[in-house]
């Protein structure tokens, strides 16, 4: 049982993390202040025979302070998210060295389509495999997202990374994996009866080991 | 104004005793009576609660003990449940209807249907609804609705199933849910009850605007008018966009459209932008009235004027103006421009400063108060406590970078739950006793009361909470298996917690309904103001007449003035009480024609 978000795997993972972390401490913060407000007020101001409520229809000064303060909070929190936004969702921040891998989603798989011998995606000699995403680690990646036919959703936890994948859009999302391994992809948008088992596996591999995969592949090996 | 009222041709609008007594038929089953009307929607949408909640329960033995067979799976038909185990096709329609009921059949008629009809005329001091039968035929078409929606269950290939958010392509064509009537029965459900929601909010409108008693100004209005006016706005502003929405879905479904299915060059993206411009707002439907209420009950049971009661009002202003701008938070995954999630991403974070608002104002009318904790007090204070997690919960996933890992997951069910169970449910719970002796004469038993409270308050927390860290952990909504992944088999054990507990708060809840119909016969009867509150409408008789008043009566303050020093021997001053200082209010004058 893990009781965080799963174990990082990606260069998102320690922005997304901190960010997380430093929401969990504000909001904290404010529950603290209600809940204990709540209880102390519960416990100090309970009826009692010959108490009578102090009248008042509010004070201005106090209003003034419980809004400035989340209002403050939040514009600053939103500057904060939307930096980091911009660096993982916008099509400019998409580094110039990634390697472009094609993700196609159909009930209920994923197929990925690598660039064959030529380096270009979208040729004769591209290969496709079925539910494996095999990708080099410490690069960046960017997955070039369609559908076949109904909004599907990539996604891998440890690596911080979610997009939907919608017939008719071509959706290109980035994300870099920092550690080797194996690692799960699921899809998370309700697609039809089989999206519980529309599962696949990513393979983060070294530099050489990728290659020497990429190669295989290309000259017809099996999986 | 209330000339107006009096003008209704044959609506039964007319002041009170001089009645002569009607059918059963007329009374009960075609009434035009805005009460019982209300006590209609009470009984039906207690129904689809109950209903949506035994749905529930299927998909959390199917969460806790995937592949095992179900205890009572077997008087489900083969096509759902095979030895006993839920089949993946029958999972989603559960998720699906789930949805579907809650928030459109249980949740929204309990809030608006019920209290909306129940408590604007009674609250403001008039007669009835400005159209009685338009109200009458707000009811009856949405039990037409509900079922349509519960027939999908019998037609041949079983219930809607695409979620209650029924994204398309996914929802338009049948060769790719595996469903073709229900999904079209979704979709003329959700078209005749938006015509329901409509016919109910234009009368709310009316009737606030026009009805008001003499002296009943737009600052005098309790806070759950208010919300309730607010609501009635954005139902009557949204509902058409979902209905418009629902019908294009219908024409897809039928008549081979391609609006949203870009195999044909239509959108799939337009769908969730008509579709979520309704519900953001319907997230603010499904929570105003439900703050409305709970701000009138704090007050009571606090013994105290609402805290800030002008900036309270200005809150639910600016939230259901946020409500229009934020729909693309749901969307932030969805390919929509980057750009324009940071656009929403801004406005989402800003409805956390009303919301700050009201928290607070509800703290500070608590503060210093004299707190009398009766079972309708006990229910809005846990709304306070479980809205604020809720609301907390809702930054996490409004700030977009730390939306991507929990997009989609239990993190999103946890937080929607804490809102509208621990929010509007809580807020419900806390409003049925509170206005029950009004409705039926009598009161609710107080110990059954405060045993489901704290067995509901404490169970509903296990179920819930522990969500977060499901959905944390990367869990998807709508799975049907979720050990199929191996990311998510160590959380098994806790699913499984999670499930148990469910199967304990569902209980539980019988003890509300074994109250809830134990006290219409013999719950002990109720003082003409078992609360000692303020508001206009416990000045009339346990169970009201119908037609109300047979004068309107006359206000001369503000709704919660508790302990008010003008107040003598009592810690009260309801809002009718002419006091020697009070002058009477000049009649507002009818408009010309009357």
């Amino acid at each position: 049982m893990h009781w965080w978000l799963p174990p990082a795997a990606s260069t998102f993972a320690g922005p997304i993390d901190t960010l997380f972390l430093a929401i969990l401490i504000i909001t904290g913060i404010a529950l603290v202040i209600v809940e204990v407000g709540l209880v102390t007020f519960i416990v100090k101001y309970r009826a009692r025979p010959g108490r009578k409520a102090y009248y008042t229809h509010g004070s201005t000064r106090a209003e003034v302070i419980w809004t400035a303060i989340p209002a403050v909070t939040m514009v600053a929190l939103g500057l904060v998210s939307n930096h980091y936004w911009v660096l993982m969702k916008d099509k400019k921040s998409i580094p110039a060295n990634a390697y472009h891998v094609g993700v196609h989603a159909k009930q209920f798989e994923w197929r990925a389509t690598y660039a064959g011998p030529d380096g270009q995606l979208g040729t004769a000699d591209d290969f496709t495999v079925r539910n494996q995403l095999h990708i080099p680690v410490n690069q960046p990646i960017a997955v070039e997202l369609t559908s076949e036919d109904v909004i599907h959703s990539f996604f891998v936890p440890q690596f911080r990374v979610k997009q939907d994948a919608v017939p008719g859009l071509h959706i290109t999302a980035w994300f870099q994996a920092t550690k080797t391994g194996e690692y799960e992809i699921g899809c998370a948008e309700l697609c039809g009866m089989g999206h519980y088992k529309m599962r696949a596996r990513v393979f983060v591999h070294t530099p050489e080991e990728f290659t020497a995969w990429i190669a295989q592949q290309a000259a017809g090996g099996t999986e | 104004m209330t000339s107006v009222a009096h003008a209704t041709p044959g609506g039964g609008a007319h002041g009170g005793a001089q009645h002569a007594p009607m059918s059963f038929w007329r009374k009960y089953i075609f009434s035009t009576d805005h009460k019982i009307i209300g006590i209609q929607f009470l009984f039906v949408s207690l129904f689809f609660l109950l209903l949506g909640g035994l749905l529930a329960m299927q998909i959390r033995w199917q969460l806790g003990f995937p592949g095992k067979p179900m205890p009572g799976g077997g008087i489900l038909p083969e096509s759902m449940v095979v030895n006993g185990v839920i089949l993946p096709e029958y999972y989603i329609q559960l998720v699906t209807m789930h949805g579907t009921f809650m928030v459109f059949f249980a949740i929204m008629p309990l809030l608006v249907g019920v209290y909306a009809n129940f408590l604007i005329p009674l609250k403001i001091g008039t007669h009835d609804m400005a159209f009685p039968r338009i109200n009458m035929w707000s009811f009856w078409l949405a039990l037409l609705a509900g079922m349509i929606m519960l027939a999908g269950f019998f037609v041949p290939d079983g219930a809607a199933r695409a979620g209650w958010t029924m994204y398309a392509p996914l929802s338009a064509r049948p060769d790719l849910s595996g469903a073709t009537y229900s999904q079209q029965l979704w979709s003329i459900s959700i078209v005749v009850l938006g015509l329901s929601s409509v016919m109910g909010s234009v009368n709310y409108i009316t009737t606030i605007i026009n009805h008001r008693a003499p002296g009943m100004t737009w600052f005098r209005m309790p806070l759950s008018v208010w919300a309730l006016f607010i609501t009635a706005i954005l139902a009557v502003l949204a509902l058409p966009v979902l209905q418009g929405a629902a019908i294009m879905l219908l024409f897809d479904q039928t008549i081979g459209t391609h609006f949203f299915d870009p195999v044909a060059g239509g959108q799939a993206l337009l769908w969730q932008h008509l579709f979520w411009f309704f519900g953001h707002p319907e997230v603010y439907i499904l929570i105003l009235p439900a703050m409305g209420m709970v701000s009138d009950i704090i007050a009571n049971g606090s013994r105290k004027p609402i805290f800030g009661y002008h900036s309270m009002v200005f809150a639910i202003i600016g939230i259901a103006f946020l409500g229009w701008v934020v729909w693309g938070h749901h969307m932030f995954m969805s390919g929509m421009n980057p750009t324009l999630g940071s656009t929403f991403m801004v406005s989402t974070l800003l409805i956390a400063v009303p919301s700050a608002i009201k928290v607070f104002n509800w703290l500070g009318t608590m503060w210093r108060g004299n707190l009398r904790f009766h079972v309708p007090m006990l229910n809005a204070i846990a709304f306070v406590s479980m809205f604020t997690i809720g609301g907390l919960s809702g930054i996490f996933m409004a700030a977009t970078p730390v939306d991507i890992p929990i997009h989609d997951t239990y993190f999103i069910v946890a937080h929607l739950h804490y809102v509208l169970f621990g929010g509007s449910l809580f807020a419900l719970f806390a409003a049925i006793p509170f206005w029950y002796p009004k409705m039926f004469g009598r009161m609710m038993d107080e110990r059954l009361g405060k045993i489901h409270f704290w067995l509901t308050f404490v169970t509903y927390n296990m179920v819930f909470f522990p969500m977060h860290i499901i959905g944390m952990g990367g869990q998807m909504r709508r799975l049907y298996d979720p050990t199929i992944y191996d990311f998510l088999k160590p959380q098994q054990p806790l699913n499984e917690f999670i499930s148990i507990s469910a199967f304990v708060l569902f209980a539980v809840q019988f003890i509300f309904a074994f109250n809830f119909l134990w006290s219409l016969k013999k719950g002990r009867v109720a003082p003409q103001n078992p609360w000692e509150d303020n508001g206009l409408e416990w000045s009339l008789p346990n169970p009201a007449p119908h037609g109300n008043w047979e004068r309107t009566p006359n206000v001369y303050r503000g709704p919660y003035e508790f302990s008010a020093p003008e107040a003598v021997n009592t810690d009260f001053l309801p809002q009718h009480v002419k006091l020697p200082t009070d002058r009477d209010p000049v009649p507002a004058i009818a408009p010309a024609g009357h």
